[in-house]
C-alpha cells in the first residue's frame, strides 16, 4: 500500500477562527478512508483545502507525490480529485446526461475553433464524452432519467448524479461529503455497495458521514476530527472504543470531571 | 433536444410540457425529423432574401426606405444581440458596454480605409480581430467580478472608448471620420448607393454568425457557459476553467460586435463618436433580454421589435419613444422571461438563480467567500 494523499500538518485558520489545527492524515491508495466528527469539527474544511477552495495557512497537501495546496481548483480537479458536495450542487437546469458530461469534458481539449468548424477530435470528444456520460449514469443506476434535468431528480438520485458528475473526471481519489444524508435504508445499503463498487474500479475512496453504521461497515480505515483537530485515527473497532472520541460524541460524564 | 421525444413515455417530465402556442410549436420542433427541420431553415432564408420587397416596405416601414431599415438599424441590431447573448444569455455575464466593440470595428475600418487605402475584406478581419483583442484586454482583468460589478466595469469600458474616440484627433475626434469608401465590387456586384448589396452581405453575416453560436452552444463550451451561469464555483471544481471560458465568451461577443461595427462604418460613410452613445448597449441588450436570453431565435425577434418599432412609428415623430417604451413595459410585463425564452433560463429566472448578476447571480454558497481566490 502506499500513500496517494498526505496531509501534512495542515492549519486553516479564518480570522481568528481556526477550523483546522495541525492536522496530518495520511491516505493509501484503493483504501476508503471515513472522516467522521461532530457538526462544525472541520471536515468539510478538509475538503475545501484538497480541493483548493481555500489555501492552508501552514501545512502542505501532497496527492500522488505533488503538492496541490495553491494549485488553481480545474487543476486540482484535473490531477485526479473529485468531490461531491454536502448541500447538492448540481447543475439544476441541465440534464443529468450534461451534468456528467460537464464533468467528462475536465480532460477534454478542444474549444471555440474545434466547435464552430465542427473538427473531426471535437465530434470524437463529443461523442466519446456522451458515452462515458452514459454509461457512469447507468454505472450509478440512473440512466432512465438520463433526459430530465437535474433538479426533477428524486434526492437520493441527486445524490448519485452527483457521484457520477465527480467520476466523470476520472479521478484516482474521490470525495464524498455526506453522500448518505438523507436517504432511507435502502438507499444507504445500494449507496455502500456503489461506493465498494467506485473502490473496486481502483479508485481510492475519502468520505465524509454521519451515518455511524454506514461508516463502521464500509470504511477500512477512519478518522475522528473534533474541534479542527484529529483526536483519533485507526481501523473502524479501535476508533468506536476510543475514549476521546466518545467523548467527543457524547461528552464527558459529570463524575469524570 | 433530442432527448425530449422520451418526455412523452412516461418517466416524468422534463420540462413540463405547455400549452401555449409557443411551446407548442417547440415540442414539434424538438421531436421533428431531421428534413422538416432543414425545411423550415430554408423557407425562413427565403423570407430573409424576399423581405426587402416593396410589398413589405409600404407595411413595415411606410416613412423611410424599407431596405437601409433592414440594415441599419435592423440587421445590426440583430447581429449585436446574437454578439450579447453569447455573453449575457449563454455566459451570463452582464455587459453593459457592448457598444465599445460595435465602435471599435467601425472605427477600424473607417480608419483603415480613409488613411491607409486598406480593402474591405482585410479591414474586417483586422476589425474583428482588434475587437476580440478589446474584449481579452477588457476581460483578463475584470473577469474575475461578478455580477453588478462586473456591469460596472463594462459601462465604464463602452464610455472610454467612446470619449477616446471624441478626443483623439488621429481617428477624426469630435467630427468624427467622413468619405469611409464603400466595399469594392464582389461578384460583379457594386456596393454603392444601391442598398440591397449590403442587405445581403449583412443578411450573410447573420446566417454566418448563427451557425456559429449554434455549434457553440452545443458543444462543450456551450456545456460549460451554462455550468458557469448555473455555479460557478461547482463548475470550476468539476474542472471547468472558468475564467478562460468566461474570457472566451466575452471574446467572441467582441469579435460578433466587431463583425457588425465594420460594416454598419462600411455602409454608413460616416461615423463619428455619437454613433456609439450607451444607450446603444442598453437598446441591445433590452433585445436580448425581450426576446429571451439564451434562446437564438428570441433573442433575433427582440432585437428585430427593437429596432423596428420606432422606425415603424416614425410618423408620429417625438411621441414614437413614448410608444417604444410603452410596448417595452407591456411586452416585459406580459411576457417577464422574454418572447421566446430558452426552457432552461426561463427555469433559472423562475427560480431567481444563474445569470445575469443582479438578477440573481449572486447566491451564496457554502464556498463563497472564498470565490474570490478562483483565479488566483
Amino acid at each position: 500500500m502506499s500513500a496517494l494523499f498526505e496531509f501534512d500538518n495542515v492549519t486553516m485558520r479564518f480570522g481568528g477562527v481556526t477550523a483546522l489545527r495541525e492536522v496530518s492524515l495520511t491516505i493509501n491508495t484503493g483504501e476508503i478512508f471515513a472522516l467522521i466528527g461532530p457538526n462544525g469539527a472541520g471536515k468539510t474544511t478538509v475538503f475545501n483545502v484538497v480541493t483548493g477552495v481555500y489555501q492552508p495557512s501552514e501545512g502542505e497537501v501532497r496527492f500522488d507525490g505533488n503538492r496541490v495546496d495553491g494549485m488553481k481548483r480545474f487543476k486540482v480537479t484535473k490531477s485526479g480529485i473529485a468531490r461531491t458536495f454536502q448541500n447538492i450542487r448540481l447543475f439544476h437546469n441541465m440534464s443529468a446526461l450534461e451534468n456528467v458530461m460537464v464533468g467528462a469534458d475536465a480532460h477534454h481539449k478542444t474549444g471555440a475553433i474545434g466547435a464552430v468548424l465542427g473538427l473531426p477530435w471535437h465530434r470524437k470528444e463529443e461523442k466519446r464524452g456522451r458515452e462515458a456520460a452514459r454509461a457512469l449514469l447507468d454505472f450509478v443506476g440512473i440512466s432512465k432519467v438520463e433526459h430530465e434535468a437535474a433538479k426533477n431528480l428524486s434526492y437520493g438520485d441527486q445524490r448519485r448524479l452527483e457521484i457520477a458528475r465527480a467520476l466523470a473526471t476520472d479521478p484516482k481519489l474521490l470525495m464524498l461529503d455526506e453522500p448518505a444524508a438523507g436517504m432511507n435504508p435502502a438507499e444507504k445499503n445500494d449507496l455502500q455497495v456503489l461506493i465498494r463498487k467506485i473502490r473496486d474500479d481502483g479508485r481510492t475512496v475519502l468520505l465524509i458521514e454521519h451515518d455511524m453504521g454506514l461508516v463502521m461497515h464500509i470504511s477500512d480505515r477512519l478518522a475522528v476530527l473534533d474541534f479542527g483537530q484529529l483526536i483519533a485515527e485507526g481501523l473502524p473497532h479501535e476508533v468506536q472504543n476510543n475514549q476521546k472520541v466518545i467523548e467527543a460524541y457524547l461528552g464527558v460524564a459529570e463524575d469524570a470531571s | 433536444m433530442k432527448g425530449e421525444a422520451e418526455v412523452a413515455n412516461g418517466n416524468g417530465s422534463r420540462q413540463p410540457r405547455g400549452f401555449h402556442p409557443i411551446d407548442k410549436a417547440r415540442d414539434w420542433w424538438a421531436d421533428a425529423p431531421q428534413w422538416q427541420r432543414y425545411g423550415t431553415y430554408l423557407v425562413v432564408l427565403v423570407l430573409a432574401l424576399i423581405l426587402p420587397a416593396p410589398w413589405i416596405g409600404s407595411f413595415m416601414s411606410p416613412d423611410s426606405d424599407w431596405t437601409n431599415v433592414l440594415i441599419f438599424p435592423i440587421g445590426t441590431y440583430i447581429l449585436l444581440a446574437i454578439g450579447l447573448n453569447i455573453v449575457v444569455g449563454h455566459a451570463g455575464m452582464l455587459d453593459l458596454g457592448f457598444v465599445a466593440f460595435f465602435a471599435i470595428g467601425a472605427y477600424t475600418l473607417a480608419t483603415m480605409s480613409t488613411k491607409y487605402g486598406w480593402a474591405f475584406w482585410p479591414t474586417l478581419v483586422l476589425g474583428i480581430f482588434l475587437a476580440a483583442m478589446s474584449g481579452v484586454i477588457l476581460g483578463a482583468p475584470t473577469l474575475r467580478l461578478r455580477g453588478d460589478y462586473l456591469a460596472i466595469v463594462t459601462l465604464g469600458f463602452g464610455e472610454i472608448v467612446r470619449i477616446t474616440a471624441n478626443n483623439t484627433d488621429a481617428i477624426g475626434g469630435a467630427p468624427g471620420i467622413t468619405n469611409i469608401p464603400h466595399p469594392e465590387p464582389m461578384f460583379g456586384v457594386e456596393f454603392f448607393l444601391d442598398p440591397a448589396p449590403y442587405y445581403y452581405l449583412i443578411l450573410f453575416a447573420i446566417v454566418l454568425v448563427i451557425v456559429f453560436s449554434v455549434r457553440l452552444h452545443k458543444s462543450r463550451v456551450g456545456r460549460a457557459w451554462a455550468a458557469i451561469r448555473e455555479d460557478e464555483d461547482a463548475a470550476e471544481l468539476m474542472g471547468v476553467p472558468t475564467f478562460k471560458f468566461k474570457l472566451l465568451a466575452f471574446a467572441i461577443g467582441a469579435m460578433i460586435g466587431g463583425f457588425a461595427g465594420t460594416i454598419y462604418a462600411s455602409k454608413a460613410v460616416y461615423i463619428a463618436p455619437p454613433n456609439f452613445p450607451f444607450i446603444l448597449s442598453a437598446t441591445i441588450l433590452a433585445a436580448v433580454v425581450l426576446g429571451g436570453a439564451g434562446n437564438l431565435p428570441g433573442v433575433i425577434l427582440g432585437a428585430f421589435i427593437v429596432a423596428w418599432l420606432p422606425e415603424r412609428f416614425r410618423f408620429l415623430a417625438e411621441y414614437r419613444i413614448l410608444i417604444f417604451g410603452f410596448v417595452l413595459v407591456l411586452m416585459m410585463a406580459l411576457r417577464p422571461e422574454g418572447l421566446l425564452p430558452s426552457r432552461q433560463r426561463k427555469a433559472e429566472l423562475r427560480e431567481g438563480t444563474g445569470g445575469m448578476g443582479a438578477m440573481g447571480a449572486e447566491v451564496a454558497g457554502p464556498d463563497s467567500e472564498a470565490s474570490a481566490e478562483v483565479t488566483k
